[in-house]
């Protein structure tokens, strides 16, 4: 009979396939790079964003350079989230809305790491972009050397976490009318620690304190954001898709 | 085999469907008809395993799987209202996407020749959003044709395909059923399956 081949056709995936985390989130990553890469005008809009929203505290404010280098490190984190908050809403939403999700979701390697994938994909290609750029948008506010240092260690490891726990709020908000504003709501009070030990970072080092504590309690929250969003961030797909 | 024990669903406080049973075993299909709103997606997503059901029990293989369940991941190909195409990326680059995102890895030649088989082969460099709706549909019946997946599980399959599409549709299960598939397919067309192997079911 043909059945005792189909079913070994059918349990031959899920042996290659069992807790295979690293396919998973090489597959998701790989398509929404080539995605964002053939999108490339969003990208530019949400760079352009964060470079016009920081320009405009020096113009609105004062020139003068003791403020604005008080000034900054905040102005400069503040930029970053809502830059985070601008892209946040198309991370699942796209694929919500034209029936990958559900394959997603039926894909034989786990959620938790295609997920993950797609958080990699959305903090390479809006998060690193922020990062890179501080240092030359920090001149703006005559920051010194060590600031900028500083600042650019705080982005690295704190705008990771802006994605990963975006992508709870971008899953949770699936959906949902007005999601997009649901989400700013929801996710703008999760990122004030993120916030608050980023720009004390550089508030430290400007006072000629360690950095240290801060950078560390960063690196922690990356490490647990890490651990813990993606599967957050999959079990509220899978509570969407039902 | 795929069963059914007393499945019901209700959307917000309407009941859609109580106390469904039914069995289809290797090499035979399930027809799921009915009017609008009586809750053929419903049932699909369920079987899919993306929905969990408000009563009852769905078997394969004649144990119980709950919602997202790994055995019934690897052994369903999933074809839903909306076809999973991204608009730009090529014919070809979403079906190896799609491909690679189920577990398989097909060579490019396996691609190109399912995507001629559809007539789809000249378009294989298009990008989607320049396919029509029929086409687009057709990238989904390659996709089927390149998946071993034993369930075949389709909503709404000819909806926008052509009449060639259709009967092109209706082969490829019948070879599937043959080759001791098993397929459940939601709709209101007739399908042309062959008709030994079908049972159907109207949800009222």
């Amino acid at each position: 009979m043909n059945t005792a081949h189909t079913v070994a056709v059918a349990h031959a995936p899920v042996s290659a396939a069992a807790g295979a985390i690293l396919p998973g989130v090489r597959w998701a990553l790989a398509r929404d790079i080539r995605l964002a890469l053939r999108s490339r005008a969003e990208l530019a809009v949400q760079l352009l964003f964060y470079v016009i929203v920081v320009s405009l505290f020096p113009l609105a404010t004062t020139p003068e350079r003791t403020l604005l280098a008080t000034m900054g490190p905040g102005v400069l984190w503040v930029a970053a989230l809502l830059a985070s908050l601008l892209s946040l809403p198309r991370l699942f939403a796209a694929d919500y809305a034209d029936g990958t999700l559900e394959q997603i979701a039926l894909s034989p390697y786990p959620l938790e790491s295609l997920v993950s994938g797609k958080v990699l994909a959305h903090w390479l290609t809006t998060g690193l972009p922020v990062v890179v750029l501080a240092p030359l948008l920090g001149i703006q506010y005559s920051m010194d050397a060590e600031s900028l240092v500083v600042l650019s260690l705080a982005l690295l490891l704190g705008t990771p976490v802006l994605s990963l726990l975006g992508a709870i709020g971008a899953a949770l908000t699936l959906g949902l009318r007005a999601g997009s504003s649901l989400l700013a709501l929801l996710i703008l009070p999760l990122y004030v620690p993120v916030l608050i030990f980023g720009a004390g970072a550089v508030d430290a080092a400007r006072a000629g304190l360690g950095v240290a504590a801060n950078i560390s309690l960063l690196g922690a929250g990356l490490l647990i954001a890490i651990v813990g969003a993606p599967f957050a961030a999959a079990a509220a797909v899978r509570i969407a898709l039902d | 085999m795929l069963e059914a024990h007393d499945l019901a669903a209700r959307r917000g406080h309407a009941r859609l469907f109580e106390g469904l049973n039914f069995a289809v075993e290797a090499g035979h299909a399930l027809v799921v008809t009915g009017a609008n709103g009586t809750g053929k997606t419903t049932l699909l997503r369920m079987l899919a395993g993306l929905s969990l059901p408000d009563a009852g029990e769905i078997r394969w293989d004649r144990k119980p799987v709950a919602p997202f369940d790994p055995v019934v991941r690897a052994s369903i190909a999933f074809a839903g209202h909306a076809p999973a195409l991204k608009d730009e990326l090529t014919a070809e680059e979403n079906l190896t996407a799609l491909l690679a995102l189920a577990g398989e890895m097909a060579s490019p030649e396996a691609i190109g020749r399912a995507l001629d088989t559809v007539a789809l082969g000249s378009r294989r460099a298009l990008p989607a959003r320049v396919l029509s709706q029929g086409q687009r549909r057709r990238i989904g019946l390659a996709r089927l044709s390149l998946l071993a997946r034993p369930l075949w599980i389709l909503d709404e399959p000819v909806t926008a395909l052509d009449a060639a599409g259709t009967t092109m549709l209706a082969e490829m299960v019948a070879a599937h059923l043959e080759r001791g598939g098993l397929a459940v397919a939601a709709t209101h067309a007739p399908l042309g399956l062959p008709a030994q192997r079908t049972r159907s079911i109207t949800l009222q």
